[in-house]
């Protein structure tokens, strides 16, 4: 069967597809893009967070034709600038993560980084100021880390929340 | 397999009629494992996602609430009419859409930790099923009748849940290793009903389909302060959970064992009546 969907702001048709796969499975192994991790494919550790019309899912729970008409975000389009290849940089959540050493194996990475940005969003984005601990935590308790390095993944959220902050202060 | 999109309801019926091993897709929680997994392979997917009467949620004389979509968490108070309330968990409930990829509710399937079935039982709702046969409607306290097998037939679709109207506290608790995401190791809800002078339990993961303690809510009804909802004493209290505790029917598996469970439930029985007594005595105050 064929899909057609929206992926980070491109519409892309994936053939070939069986009914019984997921958006997952057609994201890495159909379209080339994959950032959205296979853990453990029954929806307990959020490893393949995206966006799914807008709001976070796992992916591996979605069938491929649900996904059918509709937009979904995956972690590579988290990244800012042009798109495809070249000189895209990292967003915001991205570069916190990196200087704040939330990065032990990089597995879990991909969708704390969906999950984090779709906790700022909600947050620092909608004027209500930048999340606590308690906050951060529950958010992401949809997440697995099994380095275990959370410590430092809260560190890296409160880092990205402050800059989110700054920059719509600095813009408004 | 086939992948079917009915866009009204009557198609999504149709379809589960002409495709009676075919399996229903909204949330994917249950479905997707067994497809990823290999456990399961149906002839057919029904996505209901794109059905319109089933991702509606409102009021009527009842709460009509479509299962896989959670309605907003109660805040009303306990006197106000017409708004039946959802007993929200201490801690988080899923998040209150319909989108694939959430949602531990499955009442279809009547898995005995699906997390809507507790809240059911306790305020004694009712589900709508429908088929191409037309539509009746089924007491969540008749529902579940096996593991893993429900009162829902081979060609039906559940097309609401019907919540009545609140008449006192409704709490819901659950034990789970963290919020999002895992299914509880075992869950609880209670529901107290001032004008029927009635008492609703449910127990979550702790037998083979969702259970409620008929023992223990007679009990209730019988100890418990209907006009003025004094505090009980610590025996009642205490006996209140061992009766809870002892109508579930347990097992040991990787999330917990049968005894923790039986513990646990008794613990969180005690906790939500304690709860619902102070939440009573707040809510007769105000409607005085």
């Amino acid at each position: 069967m064929r899909v057609n969907l929206n992926v980070n702001g491109e519409d892309v048709t994936a053939d070939n597809v069986w009914p019984g796969e997921s958006l997952l499975y057609v994201l890495r192994e159909r379209l080339g893009l994959p950032g959205s991790k296979n853990a453990c494919e029954q929806g307990e550790c959020g490893s393949c967070t995206v966006y799914f019309d807008g709001v976070t899912a796992c992916s591996c729970m979605i069938a491929a034709g649900q996904a059918e008409g509709r937009e979904v975000r995956t972690v590579e389009g988290l990244a800012e600038g042009t798109g495809k290849g070249g000189d895209r940089t990292l967003g915001v959540v991205q570069e916190a993560f990196v200087e704040a050493g939330a990065v032990q194996c990089g597995f879990c990475t991909p969708g704390l980084l969906v999950q984090t940005d779709d906790l700022l969003e909600r947050t620092v984005g909608a004027g209500l100021g930048a999340p606590g601990d308690a906050e951060i935590r529950e958010a992401l308790a949809g997440n697995l880390c099994r380095c275990t390095g959370y410590e430092k993944i809260i560190d890296a959220v409160h880092l990205a929340a402050g800059r989110r902050a700054e920059e719509a202060g600095s813009g408004s | 397999m086939e992948f079917l999109r009915p866009s009204t309801l009557v198609e999504a019926l149709e379809a589960r009629s002409a495709h009676p091993d075919g399996v229903p897709i909204m949330g994917g929680t249950d479905v997707m494992v067994e497809l990823n997994f290999d456990k399961h392979r149906p002839s057919a997917l029904i996505d209901l996602t794109r059905v319109p009467e089933l991702t509606e949620w409102g009021w009527t004389a009842t709460a009509r609430v479509w299962a896989p979509v959670s309605p907003t968490p109660g805040s009303s108070s306990t006197c106000r009419a017409g708004r039946p309330r959802w007993p929200r968990p201490r801690g988080r409930w899923p998040p209150p859409d319909p989108q694939p990829g959430h949602g531990r509710r499955q009442p279809g399937r009547g898995l005995p930790a699906g997390e809507a079935h507790p809240p059911l039982l306790a305020t004694d709702a009712e589900i709508e099923l429908a088929s191409v046969r037309g539509t009746r409607r089924v007491r969540a306290r008749d529902f579940y009748l096996s593991f893993r097998t429900t009162a829902l037939r081979p060609d039906e679709l559940i097309t609401a849940v019907l919540l009545p109207e609140a008449a006192g506290p409704q709490q819901f608790a659950k034990i789970g290793t963290r919020n999002a995401m895992v299914i509880a190791v075992t869950s609880f809800s209670l529901a107290l009903d001032s004008e029927r002078r009635a008492v609703g339990t449910g127990i979550g993961s702790a037998g083979p389909t969702p259970l409620r303690s008929e023992a223990a809510e007679e009990f209730l009804e019988g100890e418990f302060d209907w006009e003025d909802g004094r505090p009980l004493s610590e025996a009642v209290v205490r006996r209140f959970g061992e009766l809870v505790a002892s109508a579930s029917r347990p097992i040991d598996d990787q999330r917990g064992t049968a005894e923790y469970r039986r513990h646990a439930l008794s613990v969180m029985a005690r906790r939500a009546l304690s709860w619902s007594v102070t939440d009573y005595r707040k809510g007769s105050a105000r409607c005085a």
